[in-house]
């Protein structure tokens, strides 16, 4: 299959490599693009509600549901005992997350049963009227806590070692040590968790869940039902937002409606309030990372050992992969020449933290920027230069081998970088930068650039598979199908420009459908920004073999070689002849053609072993950097982003305007996680930040003053991917690590940038201006 | 007296009764006419996923107001125009050129957040031919966007300032007459209106007089303006309310008069109005104002609710008090006036008697030579709570002593409270950099602030003095403050 070599096929609509709009923004716009909550629900649908904990740790003594039975409306209250099947929504098969708490709750807000009510009203407040009693038990929310009682891990962690660090840190001429803490980071996906149940005849049942896993749903639905997954249909069309937080923490709602709408008969929809769902689903791992590092008088690392920390919650979920790929990035875009990288999952009682765009790496990009920080500090250089001294080498150069063993093989950041350093005017801004400060008193200004270099692929190598089903109908018009979910990244347009290309047809002829379990089994996740690699590919294969059927069956018919069969546009040339696409394909019919093809891709080369730290854990590695600007105010820590430059490799772009826009989006929201976003629990164990009037994500207003964006045009992926097009969901999170630096150079200045402010995120004004008072009593 | 509200949905006018005092405008459209356009994000009304637009007659003009449908209760609806996501486009499909712009510059995504966004921008499209970036950025304050980085979204309204098409095109600049006149027919004969479900009763008084008599009788009312706060009451704590008195339509609650004492402010006026008027009279209350939620919240909360609920956090009291402002209740007896710190008595407690509803704020005259500035502190700079809030007020005479010093504070106490010990140390001193450096720590004799999610007790002290650090600075004329843009619009 050659795939590498698409043309530009500029006479139909919608090809690959165009700007094309998002394929639903004429319905997000107008307000019918239909979420799961705008589906007009069947007759007699019944809406649940979560009964939580209020303890962060104990022991349940007595359940007392009679009050909430009792209350108006309420048709049926969901416990544990009442679970047909498993009380289990361990999306990895450890049996440590019950659906329903039964003896003992780990953390405030943990659900211990359900409300069934004829409305949602009634649902929420029948909810608050149970009486529980409980017997503490020691409770700890964070990872010092949690260290200091000794917590357990929640998975076995992971070492990663190169080279001969126990001996070799000792053998540089600098060597320092500190400590980074990282705040966490709830999705906000604008769209909430939603369930709606339908039950079907024997053990069916269908779930409509705003989910990006549909193959997980469905799987889990049928383990906690008892029943067989064939009995479970799971569908979605679109999801208001995912970034991670739809991979495993729908399950919860989508099983409880089943097991209601299962019992009662009824289709039960499941939609928590914005508070529910803060405190019941997972978020980003808060980090702790303690690093070791040796490097020479010029700032080059010779060793680091560091330890990443994490706070994983009271069950495993995705902990141990996010807490992997945390490890796998704590090199950065950085030759280490020895190195030893450990992780430590530990257990808190707090909601178990899940996935979120990037999936651990940025916090292990974090941990290894401040040791460049650190080292620039230490021997009075701007930090760029240190990180241009240790970046990845080209293949040859001895300098490309990876702490898990894998050769860098198609390494652009210095070209990247050097082009970014130019574009932006870095050098004169920040000798502007250090003059402004000499002569400001209050206002500070700061300027950093850092790269970026992400790994694509799941690291669970099963994964990367993807399913996709296309038919063409007897009047030409296509049906696509495939195993990703759209979440507004785009998914859905970019595929459907692979299948147009594929045929050579306007897009407008493809029609895009809601993703569902009964046409694609056995999905991955929409995540690991793996969505358009794989099902991109999948998609591909099935238009392939199609087209191969159309041309076979063409050279049948009328007798011509095969170089004499070829897609125009809309059209096919059959010898002398030219006939409309519609035309070929209804004459197939009447051949008995078979016009539907189920596809499928697998991610070729890639293969680790945990155990022994070594493989290909990566295809290939999506690349970019940033410069950011910002002022901070001394005297109250608040800030503002002045400026910011990115330039990105998305490869060859399957759509540049979907790809700025997850660059944009995907910065702005990785801002946010270093600024102004806290999660913040009180001594009870209570999250406190569980709404956007005490989460605050970032506003319009908080976007950069000045903000340029730019693909590296002339890259394509050297590997064989769709298009030679590359990952864009995760990578560009991590290009906001150049604001927090930014705002840390401008607290430095307040030191004379003597020393490394060692500033911590988020950044919150608190935290910036406690900084500054450090550096004042330098 | 009536049993029922009228008002006009999209182009529907519409006659509702039987409903409850605590059903929200985002639930009615949503379950009750199957308007799913507009969606619930947070049912707090700080993401604006369900930002609506309602037209109301304000001094005899029909005023269109973004506003959040989730903390909206049905029965302050009446006499109004609500106007949603679905009215936009034209019967043939055509999209409005707001919807245009948005698909053209990719303004969405996920699109969940889109209605919302749609709407803001449209009733600033409404209101300001050229909005600069500072203006869309202010109208945009009350939008969350979780996917794209709203640099699309902030082109987008560029796009649709610049190309303004007839005003035929658009459903409510076309028919703008005509629902004028309905809402006035509406409005013409007031009675008092009483809307009963389940015995529980959303009361919409005829008058002001007749609020009084209403409170009187019903010392357990809850008198609802903006229901900014009172919202989250039902929508979080699922509190049962009745009845609920509603006062948003009371246009004698309404005026805000300029003259050469002060301004005077009805307790109905919302942050939105006022902001009008306080960007030429003080400036620095505009540019606080700026930051006090997003539009939607402005445009329906008052500053006589930001007052009557006794918060800690409130933005109003503070500058209010430091500008020596005093307030005004009404009940069937009369008035009592008094000055607005007094009223804040204790935690969740105010000098407010049963019967009593507030009428009126007003502010004296700033003096000429008096120096002003009122500082809100957050974790992030738009629409959020302040950790702190501080004012400063001070007079100094011709040998440059203080004479005359106010600084009052939210976020550091139980209640908005002036700094007396910083203030007396001031009184009568020279103002410079070594007075402002002996007294900054007396703040820690005025208070002891909480910590909590927004701020520790230790940031919320450093940062008030440091706020008195800064008023010398920009006494002196240094440069202190952050600029986001070099001409702070608002």
């Amino acid at each position: 299959m050659d795939n590498s070599t698409f043309e530009q096929k500029p006479t139909i609509t919608g090809a690959m490599h165009v700007s094309l709009r998002h394929d639903s923004a004429h319905k997000h716009v107008t307000g019918t693009a239909e979420y799961i909550d705008d589906i007009r629900e069947p007759a007699d649908t019944l809406h649940a509600a979560l009964g939580m904990a209020d303890r962060a740790h104990a022991e349940i003594l007595s359940l007392d549901l009679d009050a909430v039975r009792a209350a108006a409306g309420v048709v049926w209250v969901i416990t544990a005992e009442d679970i047909p099947g498993f009380n289990d929504v361990a999306a990895t098969g450890r049996h440590d997350e019950p659906l329903l708490a039964e003896k003992e709750v780990q953390f405030h807000g943990q659900p211990i049963f359900a409300v069934i009510a004829e409305t949602r009203d009634q649902a929420r407040r029948a909810a608050r009227l149970a009486k529980v009693e409980y017997r503490d038990l020691p409770h700890w929310t964070d990872i010092d806590g949690a260290i200091a009682n000794g917590a357990p891990l929640v998975v076995q962690p992971m070492t990663l070692t190169r080279g001969e660090p126990d001996t070799e840190i000792d053998k540089a001429a600098h060597r320092l040590q500190g400590r980074m803490v990282i705040g966490g980071q709830e999705h906000f996906y604008l769209e909430s968790h939603i369930a709606l149940a339908i039950p079907g005849e024997d053990d069916d049942v269908t779930v409509w869940s705003s989910t990006q896993h549909p193959s997980e749903v469905q799987h889990m639905v049928a383990h906690v039902l008892g029943v067989a997954n064939n009995a479970v249909t799971v569908n979605i069309r679109r999801m208001g937002g995912g970034f991670g937080g739809k991979e495993t923490q729908g399950n919860q709602f989508a099983a409880l409606a089943a097991v209601a709408a299962k019992k009662l008969g009824r289709a039960v929809k499941f939609r928590p309030d914005r508070d529910e769902d803060m405190s019941v689903t997972g978020k980003r791992h808060d980090f702790r990372v303690d690093y070791d590092v040796a490097f020479d008088d010029e700032g080059r690392i010779h060793a680091v050992d560091s330890t990443y920390a994490a706070r994983c919650g009271y069950s495993a979920d995705l902990s141990g992969p996010v807490t992997d790929r945390a490890l796998f990035h704590a090199d950065s875009s950085y030759f280490y020449p020895h190195v030893h990288l450990t992780s430590q999952p530990l257990k808190t009682h707090t909601v178990s933290n899940t996935a979120f765009r990037g999936f651990g790496g940025p916090q292990g990009m974090l941990g290894a920027e401040r040791i460049i920080e650190e080292i620039a500090y230490a021997v009075g250089k701007d930090p760029l230069e240190i990180r241009k001294l240790n970046f990845y080498g080209q293949q040859g150069s001895g300098r490309t081998l990876t702490p898990y063993h894998q050769e860098v093989e198609d390494n652009v950041i210095a070209r990247i970088v050097e082009e970014l350093e130019a574009s932006s005017d870095y050098q004169a801004r920040r000798q502007a930068i250090l003059a402004f400060n000499e002569e400001s008193p209050v206002i500070r200004k700061g300027i950093a650039l850092t790269p970026v270099k992400f790994g694509i692929s799941f690291t669970m190598t099963a994964y990367n598979q993807a399913g996709a089903l296309v038919h063409i109908y007897q009047d030409g018009s296509i049906h696509l199908n495939h195993g990703g979910t759209e979440m507004g990244q785009g998914l859905y347009v970019k595929v459907a420009q692979v299948v147009a290309d594929a045929f050579n047809v306007d897009i407008e002829r493809v029609k895009i459908t809601a993703t569902t379990t009964e046409k694609v089994p056995n999905t991955s996740a929409t995540a690991a920004s793996s969505g358009s690699d794989l099902n991109g590919m999948a998609a591909y294969d099935a238009a392939r073999q199609i087209k191969e059927r159309l041309i076979d069956f063409a050279m049948r018919q009328f007798e011509v070689a095969r170089d004499e069969v070829e897609f125009l546009p809309n059209q096919v040339r059959v010898g002398k002849d030219i006939v409309p696409f519609d035309t070929l394909v209804r004459a197939a019919y009447y051949d008995r053609v078979q016009l539907s093809a189920a596809g499928f891709y697998k991610t070729p080369d890639i293969h680790w072993d945990r155990e022994a730290g070594r493989g290909r854990p990566f295809y290939y590695y999506a690349y970019g950097a940033a410069v950011s600007e910002v002022s901070i105010d001394t005297l109250t820590g608040e800030y503002l982003v002045d400026r910011t430059d990115i330039l990105h490799d998305v490869g060859k772009s399957l759509n540049p305007a979907i790809d700025i826009g997850q660059i944009e989006g995907g910065f702005v929201q990785g801002m946010g996680w270093l600024t102004t976003e806290e999660l913040w629990w009180d001594d009870k164990g209570r999250l406190r930040t569980h709404a956007p009037s005490t989460y605050k994500i970032p506003l319009a207003s908080d976007r950069p003053k000045v903000f340029n964006v730019k693909l590296a045009e002339w890259s394509q992926n050297a590997e064989p991917t769709i298009g030679r097009s590359k990952a864009v969901g995760e990578p560009p999170f991590m290009l906001a690590i150049s604001v927090l630096e930014a705002i840390s150079m401008a607290v430095a200045s307040v030191a004379d940038y003597r020393v490394c402010p060692r500033l911590d995120a988020p950044a919150t004004p608190e935290r910036v201006l406690m900084a500054v008072e450090r550096m004042k009593d330098l | 007296m009536t049993d029922a509200i009228r008002f006009i949905l999209n182009g529907e006018e519409i006659s509702l009764g039987g409903f409850g005092p605590t059903e929200t405008l985002l639930d009615y459209l949503r379950l009750k006419r199957r308007l799913t356009g507009t969606k619930e994000g947070c049912a707090e009304g700080d993401c604006g996923a369900c930002t609506v637009l309602v037209g109301r007659l304000v001094e005899g003009l029909l005023r269109y107001e973004t506003v959040n449908a989730c903390i909206r209760f049905l029965g302050s609806l009446h006499g109004t125009h609500v106007v949603t996501v679905e009215h936009l486009a034209a019967k043939d499909g055509t999209l409005h050129p707001v919807q245009q712009a948005m698909v053209d510059q990719h303004g969405s995504q996920c699109g969940f957040c889109t209605p919302g966004f749609v709407m803001s921008l449209y009733g600033l499209w409404l209101s300001n031919d050229a909005p600069s970036r500072a203006e869309i950025e202010s109208a945009l304050q009350g939008n969350l966007c979780r996917c794209t980085g709203y640099e699309p979204i902030i082109k987008a309204a560029e796009q649709v300032g610049a190309e303004r098409p007839s005003s035929l095109f658009d459903p409510l600049e076309r028919d703008r007459s005509e629902i004028a006149a309905r809402l006035w027919d509406i409005r013409a004969h007031p009675e008092t209106i009483v809307v009963t479900r389940d015995g529980a009763r959303s009361i919409v008084p005829a008058s002001m007089a007749a609020l009084a008599e209403i409170i009187a009788a019903e010392p357990k009312a809850t008198i609802v303006a903006g229901s900014t706060d009172v919202g989250l009451w039902v929508t979080k704590q699922m509190r049962l309310l009745d009845p609920i008195v509603f006062i948003g339509h009371l246009t004698e609650l309404q005026s805000v008069t300029v003259d050469d004492r002060g301004i005077t402010i009805g307790a109905g006026v919302t942050y939105a109005q006022a902001l009008e008027t306080l960007s030429d009279e003080l400036p620095p209350m505009a540019k606080l104002l700026d930051r006090l939620g997003g539009g939607q919240v402005r445009n329906m909360g008052t500053i006589g609710g930001n007052i009557a609920n006794g918060s800690p956090i409130g933005d109003m009291p503070p500058p209010l008090i430091a500008l020596g402002a005093t307030l005004t209740l009404r009940s069937h007896s009369g008035t009592r006036t008094m000055p607005l710190e007094d009223y804040f008595r204790a935690y969740g407690k105010q000098d407010r008697m049963a019967g009593e509803f507030v009428e009126k704020v007003f502010v004296p005259r700033l003096r000429d030579d008096a120096y002003f500035a009122v500082h809100k502190i957050s974790k992030r700079r738009d629409e959020d709570i302040s950790a702190l809030c501080g004012a400063f007020h001070l007079v100094l005479d011709a040998e440059g002593r203080v004479e005359d010093a106010r600084i009052a504070f939210g976020g550091m106490a139980a209640t908005p409270k002036r700094a007396r010990h910083v203030e007396d140390a001031l009184v009568g001193q020279v103002w410079s950099w070594g007075l402002v450096a002996a007294v900054r720590d007396l703040f820690e004799d005025d208070y002891q602030p909480l910590t909590d999610w927004r701020a520790t007790a230790e940031y919320r002290m450093l940062t008030a003095k440091n706020l008195l650090t800064r008023v010398f600075l920009e006494t002196a004329g240094a440069p202190v403050e952050l600029r986001r843009f070099e001409m702070e619009e608002v």
